[in-house]
């Protein structure tokens, strides 16, 4: 089977783009890309996309956006996993390539929020949980992070204030993404005053909704050496599910899903956590990512929240994570999320990421989730 | 087809004219946010004013608009029978058919040979009414005009938009310059198509597009209006001693002047949300109506309205000798705004008839 690289990654500003459609947003991040590659052969296409059905009317994205983006002809798909979408849509284009029956990939990760507003959107979003036993009964996503950060605190003994890391961290790194949606810093005892969301969620610890898309190019690892100076390495790619429902799961402060991906990215990687440079881990609650950290190995169960008040998840700390600002401060475009991970881990790895660049970046993971965890995708890179 | 380009967009009538005479009028009953937000948030969470202007059980557009009337007729002391348009800009018309504005007429004594008529356009159907008396009275058709913005504004229990949907509003009366208290230098108009809050006829309570109403409808529409009349008047912010801007909260107003570079002294003396709410179609013309009471002859003053759907009226005022003589001829509108009576939310639930017995 090929080995897989990277070849080209583009993305748009995360943000409000109330006139900016679907195709524009998705044209925008591919054209990018495919400039980053100096290519435009490219045999498929797949989409990262969660809400476009619901929000924007429009399904059928793989058609809609090769079409617009000049690739007339090309195969070309959506890939949903709820807020995994991006990373899942990413995996496709692994297997595709390193099956051999694809030479060249393009992912583009897309997400529109803003064609509804306010509680259209929040329902929307919420469609990710499981309909008959968690939406019909008023579930929304900000609803399941609170029953996981409520239980977490009441099993571990901490408090609010302990998440805090986790968001002044993200928002610290988001104010030197040009790109990001939020770059104001966040102080630590702001934190706990934020307005409540779903207690014990408050605004400072949940992620923005926005706008943006994302897109990477991928072909096999000895093309790519011929074709871009600094190709980027695939070199584990693993998604693994869980319980769509929190209630069907013995221990609800437990990712398994995330748990398995790791552990099989990581193995066909050959690398320790020692050797991982940067995490981009999914960060849409403070409470995932303390969890997350958990789950992939960087921390006991209940101590995933001491890396944020030790300062380890900083960009010169033990294990940096959200180093452009995360989903809190760059913003969570959904679909796109995933995309937007691994073009910020490419970027540190080629040692393009500017201000947000962490010292001496080698090896990179990325994990995309999925509402409470139900999906779990995750990558790691290498340069 | 080709597009007719006004030489720079600006608005100057044939004839010079300002405003003889103006008045405002705010109810006296106020309501906390901080009780809305006890009953709808449990006390926690921010508010965007420190309360509101309620009206009482016997007061609607129509008595408001007569009250603000009446006080500009007070200060313009002028016949009547001179008048020859009576306008009023609302979006809480009593009578869905059935114009407020011949009652108004009628009550100020300035029918029958009158033009009447009512203005529909979100919060800025008030300036939309003046932009059409500048045209009246300076095409030369009319000695006088009268144009009001008056709202009871209806905000929907438990949305974002209760805590600042308030009544009030101020007449202007326009006429020749020679009479003015303050000349109407040159005026501005731009509207787009931006459905951002909206009440569907029969519908009891306005829609509204959350964020949506912020960066691509308040603040590009003002921006716009305001720049575009500033450029074509040849001015700066500093050129001009008092500003106001459309005031649906305190947030967006001092936002939208310190990005147009207009310092918070200026806008200080018409900036009443924080006071009376967002009083809708009357909230940038009793902006300017409490300017006018503390501005001192020679003053320029900058109003820009803005309107959901959406639009922008921006204006370049310049206070003449004649405000010193008429400013006391009648209550001034802080005078209205420290006539106060709190109210609780159950009270508030009567007077805006929110219960609903049958």
């Amino acid at each position: 089977m090929n080995d897989v690289s990277i070849i080209g990654i583009g993305k748009t500003d995360v943000s409000e783009h109330w006139e900016t459609s679907l195709r524009h947003l998705s044209w925008y991040a591919i054209e990018a890309a495919l400039d980053d590659a100096a290519t435009t052969q490219v045999d498929a296409l797949y989409v990262g996309n969660m809400l476009a059905g619901r929000l924007s009317q429009q399904d059928h994205l793989g058609a809609l956006v090769a079409d617009f983006a000049g690739l007339r002809g090309i195969e070309a798909v959506t890939v949903e996993a709820a807020d995994a979408s991006g990373g899942a849509a990413m995996r496709q284009a692994v297997l595709a390539v390193k099956s051999g029956l694809v030479e060249t990939a393009l992912v583009v990760g897309v997400e529109k929020v803003t064609d509804e507003t306010g509680s259209t959107v929040t329902e929307a979003a919420a469609t990710g949980l499981d309909a008959d036993y968690e939406m019909a009964h008023g579930l929304t996503l900000a609803g399941a992070a609170a029953l996981m950060m409520r239980r977490y605190m009441f099993e571990y003994g901490v408090t609010l204030a302990d998440f805090a890391g986790f968001s002044v961290n993200a928002h610290r790194n988001g104010a030197d993404n040009p790109l990001a949606m939020f770059r104001n810093r966040l102080k630590a005892e702001r934190f706990t005053a934020g307005p409540a969301v779903a207690e014990p969620v408050s605004l400072f610890d949940m992620a923005p909704l926005g706008d943006g898309a994302a897109a990477v190019v991928v072909t096999g690892s000895e093309r790519a050496k011929d074709m871009v100076p600094q190709p980027i390495r695939v070199l584990g790619s693993a998604l693994s599910t869980d319980t769509i429902g929190l209630h069907d799961r013995q221990n609800v402060l437990w990712l398994a899903a995330a748990a398995r991906s790791t552990a099989a990215a990581m193995a066909q990687a050959g690398v320790s956590h020692e050797e991982i440079d940067l995490f981009e881990l999914h960060d849409s609650y403070t409470i995932m990512a303390a969890l997350s950290l958990e789950a992939a190995g960087f921390a006991a169960p209940g101590e995933g929240w001491q890396l944020a008040r030790d300062g380890a998840i900083e960009r010169e700390g033990q294990i940096p994570i959200s180093t452009c600002g995360g989903l809190k401060a760059r913003g969570n475009p959904l679909g796109a999320t995933g995309v937007y991970q691994i073009v910020e881990v490419a970027q540190q790895l080629r040692g393009q990421a500017g201000d947000c660049q962490v010292p001496d970046a080698k090896i990179g993971m990325a994990q995309n989730l999925a509402t409470t965890g139900a999906t779990a995708v995750t990558h790691v890179l290498a340069c | 087809m080709e597009t007719y380009q006004p030489e720079n967009g600006l608005l100057q009538p044939h004839y010079p004219v300002g405003i003889t005479g103006y008045g405002a009028y705010v109810p006296r009953y106020r309501l906390p946010a901080s009780e809305i937000n006890r009953m709808w948030k449990g006390g926690k969470g921010g508010t965007p004013v420190q309360e509101k202007s309620v009206p009482g059980l016997d007061e609607d557009v129509v008595t408001m608009s007569v009250e603000a009337a009446r006080n500009a007729m007070a200060r313009a002391q002028i016949n009547p029978q001179e008048i020859r348009a009576v306008w009023v800009g609302s979006e809480s018309h009593p009578y869905a058919v059935k114009p407020t504005s011949t009652i108004v007429a009628e009550a100020i004594g300035a029918v029958p040979n009158t033009q009447a008529a009512d203005w529909e356009f979100a919060c800025k159907a008030g300036t939309e009414a003046l932009q059409a008396a500048i045209g009246f009275v300076g095409s030369g058709m009319a000695r006088y005009a009268l144009s009001i913005g008056m709202d009871t504004a209806q905000g929907r229990p438990g949305d974002a938009l209760e805590y600042t949907a308030a009544a009030g509003g101020a007449a202007l009366l326009i006429g020749r310059a020679e009479t003015a208290l303050a000349v109407i230098e040159g005026s501005y108009s731009f509207v787009t198509d931006t459905p951002d809050f909206w009440r569907r006829a029969h519908a009891e309570y306005p829609s509204h597009g959350d964020r949506f109403t912020g960066e691509p409808a308040y603040f590009k529409h003002i921006m716009a209006a305001a720049e575009s009349l500033m450029k074509a008047m040849e001015r700066k912010p500093e050129d001009y001693a008092w500003a106001v801007f459309h005031q649906p909260n305190v947030k967006f107003p001092s936002r939208v002047a310190k990005r147009l570079g207009f310092t918070p002294e200026q806008i200080a003396p018409g900036l009443l949300s924080g006071r009376i709410g967002n009083t809708y179609a009357g909230s940038a013309v009793i902006g300017l109506t409490a300017i006018l009471d503390v501005a001192e002859p020679g003053d320029r003053i900058l109003v820009v309205s803005y309107g959901s759907g959406a639009g922008s009226d921006a204006f370049d005022l310049r206070v003449t000798e004649r405000l010193a003589e008429v400013r006391d001829r009648a209550p001034t509108t802080e005078d209205y705004i420290a006539r106060r009576t709190e109210i609780d939310y159950a009270t508030y639930t009567r007077y805006r008839h929110k219960l609903k017995l049958s």
